[in-house]
Formats: C-alpha cells, structure tokens, sequence
C-alpha cells in the first residue's frame, strides 16, 4: 500500500506495472521546459525584431503557440515526452498504459490554466499530492498520467562458479530472495553481503561453512542451482543470455 | 522448467520483437503521417505476453520479469494507438461534429449565451440611463482609452494603434483572446465557478463599453468595428463558457459515475467544443484584425457583411451536421 506501483490488465490478460511520477520530477521537468520555451522567445523576439510590425505580430502569435502548445507538440512529437520529461526520464501516458493521443493532450494543457490557479500552480501541486496516481487537475480530466519511462537494463550474469543444492527445499518466495540476493550483489559492497549472508545464518545452515565469505559464495551458488545453470563457467553463463 | 532453459529457449524472440519495436518507435507518428508497423510485430508481441505470463507464474528473478515487462509495455504502447488522420478528421469536424456536438449539448449554450449577453444588456441600459455609471466599471484611464480607440476621427479604429499595423494586431488577437477562451474553459474545472465568472466579467465589459461609446456619440464607429467579427468572437466565448460549465456540471452532478469518471467522459465531449471555439477565434482574429479595423469602408458594407456572418454563424448551428457524415 506504501509503493505507488500500478498496474493494468492489458487484453492478452498481462498485468503491466507503471510507476507514477510524482510532484518533484514533474516540477523539475517543467522548469526545463519553461527555461527552453524562454531561450525559444529570447532567439524569436531577436530574430523578428528587424520586421517591425510583421514580426510583432508573428512574435505574439508564436508567444501564443509556445504558451499553450509547446507541451502538446512534443508530448505528440516524442511520444509522450517534452525535452523536460525527457530528461527526467518520465512520461504522458493514457491512465490505462496506452500511449497519449492528441484530444488528451490538447485537454490536460489547455486544463493547465485550471492547474495554475490561483498562482504558482498552487491547485495542481495540492491535487497531485492527494490523488495516488499524482494527478494534476488536467490529467483527471484528460485521463492522463505521467509514468517514469522504463529504463534499458543491462543483463545481469551471475558471476559466481559452481552450484550447491540447498540444504532443504525452499519455497518459492525464499528461492526468488535467495535469486535477488545473487542478482543485486553487483551492487552492494561486500560488507554488507556478508551482513546479509549472515542473517540467514540460523535460517540456513550451510554445512562446513563458517567464515561469512564462504557464506556469500554458497548462497549465490544456490541462487545458480535455482536459475538452472548446471555447467556454469562464467563465459557459458553470458553467451546464453547474449547470442 | 528452469529459468535459464527458458532464456536461451526464448532470448532469439525477444531480441526480435525489441528491434522491431526500436524500428517502429523511431518513425514518429506525426497526424499527417501514417507509421510503419513491423507485420511481425503482432504475432512477436503476443508470444511475448505469453513468455512474461509464464515468467510471472513461474516466479522467475525479478530482472527477468522486468525485461518482459518493459518489452511487453512498449509494444502495448505501439499497438494499441489511437490512430488519426488529420486532414480528414478536421474535415468531419468542421462539417459534421462541431455543430452537432453543440446542438447535443444546447442547454449548456443557452446558459452560457445568458450569462454573458444578460449582464451585458442590464449593464447597457444602466449605462445609457446613468451615463456615469461607466466609472463604476472602469477607472478614468481605461476609459479614455476605449474612447481614443473609437474616436471617428482616427485613421484605425479598434485598438490604440500609433505605431501598429494589422498584422501586429492579428498576433495581439490571437494571443489574447484565444487564451482569455482557454481560461474560460478551463476554469469550469472549480464546479463551473470560473467559466461563470469570466462569461459575466466579459459580459459586463461588452455592455458597459458599448452603452458608453453611444452616450458619446461614437456608436458610428463602434458598431460597424465589433459587428463582422462579433459574429464569431462572441459566440465563441459563449461556447468556451458552455463547455467550461460541462465540465462543472459533470463534478457537481455525476450521475452514476465517480465524479472522476463523470468529468473524464465530459471533457472528452467538451474538448469537441473547444475545438471549434479555436477555429471560430483564429477567424475572428483574422477579421478583427484586417476587415473590422478597415475605416476605408463604410458603415453600409460593414453592416451587411457583419449581418450575413451573424446568419452564417447562426445557420450552421441551426443546419450544418443534421445527417450523419462518414
């Protein structure tokens, strides 16, 4: 109930799990694109200053168009993102996973207007930290979210050599710590793997296995029984995810 | 099975389906465009639905999953498009959903017509008896300028245009009455409390404006200025108004949804209206901006032209997409 995953039953009856982005990302998100609508209208207003009233004209025109639908252009454009979100590394997206069509983004950045009332978009800061899903007023409307954007992960190689047979058998949910033990070592520092090998200490007792390095290196040898890597060595291990 | 049988069955599928997805999602998908999609991509996705299912059930490790999951996302998000083309769906816009929409939601209209054009009018006639009552509206400076930009004698009539030409002024129109629309609209969000406000603010202005410039003698300028492009300027804010009070009467009175359901069902039809207000104020600028401010003209040819807008406008409510258009 603390996390706010979410998730949506697509038609092939797969859940898939979105993460929404809240109010700071958003906020960050949003200062960039005002700085490059800002260095846009700097340039403009440089450039069409030598047409007199012409570029006056096209100057509040092209004022216009920015205010209202520099976030619509780039949310169509670039699929969901505007070079703020971009680099926040978040995204527009309809509340049921599909990507956003244009009648939503019209709405929920004309709906701004609403948002940035009465100033500073006060009503769209406090509507976004009391809905769950960190909805401004124009994505209730509109039927939108804004989701992170899902990262490109490296593939994880079990680095360890050798496979152990646990000492009873384990249920699924002890397999999968064990797995995500032996996934995540990568980043923890070595210290605390043993401090967390060592917590298991009473809970799985390792034959012949009292130093807590050797600790570490049993239980990720488990984690390669449990994956199914029988022949391990380090090369086999990665050619088969890669090829 | 165990996980890593699994991988080095299926790892050749999902490779696959992620350059196809890498392909698809680099050509953007612009309205006028149509996207290319990998044929295999449908048969790839499904299987790979079907791999995250088994992964899920399988209680494979957490990074596996989440790469099927992403793939399995990004391909939902590829196939399951809202697809538009836009030339054509403006075109059915314009001709078929538009005036329908509006006449479908007319009580809205009529509403929003009397909370612009009522305090419009009892401002008018307060301010034709009690000419001084225009100081209540507006301070001595505002005044004074509504006054020079209709003086008779003035080469533009309009806006204060010392230095400014009508392409200056088109950009000013845009820029400020669209978005004057926009907040209209928008401000429906508080319960319909803002559209409210904003269609008796503006009504209040319109009124007291026009009762002034006749009190002093400038309804011979005045009058043939506002005409031609009234016809799609002011019916256009009544519209922003109407679909402004949508959206509020979808919270205040939700029916058998969710108040959030009931205002995302409504804004979906109130987005059609806005639409249109858009068109009619672009053209509305563009009239204000180089017809209306035309002093060349005389008051004749300005009356008729601005008589027959106000019936076009009228009459494509009145008749325009009564049959279903495909």
């Amino acid at each position: 109930m603390i996390d706010t995953h979410f998730s949506v039953e697509t038609p092939e009856s797969i859940e898939l799990h979105l993460i929404p982005a809240g109010p700071v990302p958003r906020i960050l998100a949003y200062s960039i694109d005002w700085t490059i609508r800002m260095l846009i209208l700097l340039v403009c207003s440089f450039f069409l200053s030598s047409f007199e009233q012409l570029g006056g004209g096209l100057y509040l025109i092209f004022y216009f168009m920015l205010e209202w639908f520099y976030s619509v252009f780039f949310e169509m454009l670039r699929n969901g993102m505007t070079p703020g979100k971009r680099r926040m590394g978040i995204q527009v997206v309809h509340d049921d996973g599909t990507p956003l069509a244009w009648g939503a983004s019209v709405l929920r950045n004309i709906l701004r207007a609403a948002d940035f009332f009465p100033f500073a978009y006060l009503f769209g800061i406090v509507s976004m930290v009391t809905s769950r899903q960190f909805k401004r007023l124009g994505d209730h409307a509109a039927g939108t979210l804004v989701v992170y954007r899902p990262q490109p992960k490296d593939k994880i190689t079990l680095t360890e050599v050798g496979t152990r047979p646990a000492p009873f058998l384990l249920e699924i949910n002890e397999q999968q710590a064990i797995l995500a033990f032996a996934e995540r070592s990568d980043n923890l520092s070595p210290s605390r793997q043993k401090e967390l090998a060592d917590i298991l200490k009473p809970l799985l007792p390792l034959e012949g296995v009292s130093a807590s390095e050797e600790r570490v290196s049993e239980i990720k040898k488990i984690a390669n029984g449990i994956i199914g890597s029988h022949t391990t060595t380090n090369t086999t291990n990665t050619t088969a995810g890669r090829s | 099975m165990k996980q890593q049988t699994f991988e080095s069955l299926y790892h050749q599928d999902w490779q696959q389906l992620e350059d196809a997805l890498l392909v698809t999602e680099k050509s953007t998908f612009l309205p006028w465009k149509s996207r290319s999609l990998d044929p295999e991509l449908p048969q790839l996705y499904r299987r790979v639905c079907h791999h995250l299912s088994l992964a899920q059930q399988r209680r494979y490790s957490s990074y596996l999953v989440e790469r099927l999951n992403d793939l399995v996302l990004r391909g939902h998000q590829q196939l399951y498009q809202r697809q538009s083309h836009f030339l054509q769906q403006l075109i059915r816009f314009v001709v078929f959903t538009f005036p329908h929409q509006v006449r479908q939601h007319m009580a809205y209209l009529w509403l929003a017509a009397l909370l612009f054009y009522g305090p419009a009018l009892v401002l008018y006639l307060l301010v034709s008896v009690q000419p001084e009552l225009v100081y209540s509206v507006f301070d001595y400076a505002q005044v004074s300028q509504f006054e020079r930009m209709y003086d008779p004698t003035a080469a533009h009539v309009g806006e204060d245009r010392a230095a400014q030409g009508d392409m200056q002024m088109f950009g000013h129109y845009i820029q400020n009455n669209i978005s004057v629309g926009f907040q209209t609209f928008a401000t429906g969000l508080f319960f319909g409390l803002g559209s409210v406000f904003y269609l008796f603010y503006n009504g209040l202005i319109l009124g007291a404006v026009a009762a002034h410039l006749v009190n002093i003698n400038y309804h011979s300028t005045f009058f043939p200025f506002v005409i031609g492009h009234g016809a799609f300027e002011l019916t256009a804010i009544v519209i922003a108004g109407a679909a402004g009070l949508m959206l509020g009467h979808s919270l205040v009175r939700p029916q058998q949804q969710t108040r959030l359901e009931a205002l995302k069902t409504m804004s979906l039809k109130a987005l059609d209206l806005l639409y249109g207000v858009i068109i009619m104020l672009v053209m509305a600028a563009f009239l204000e901006a180089f017809w209306s401010s035309n002093s060349a003209l005389p008051a004749l040819v300005k009356y008729s032209v601005g008589g027959f807008l106000w019936l076009f406008v009228m009459g494509y409510f009145a008749f325009a997409g009564r049959r279903v258009w495909n």
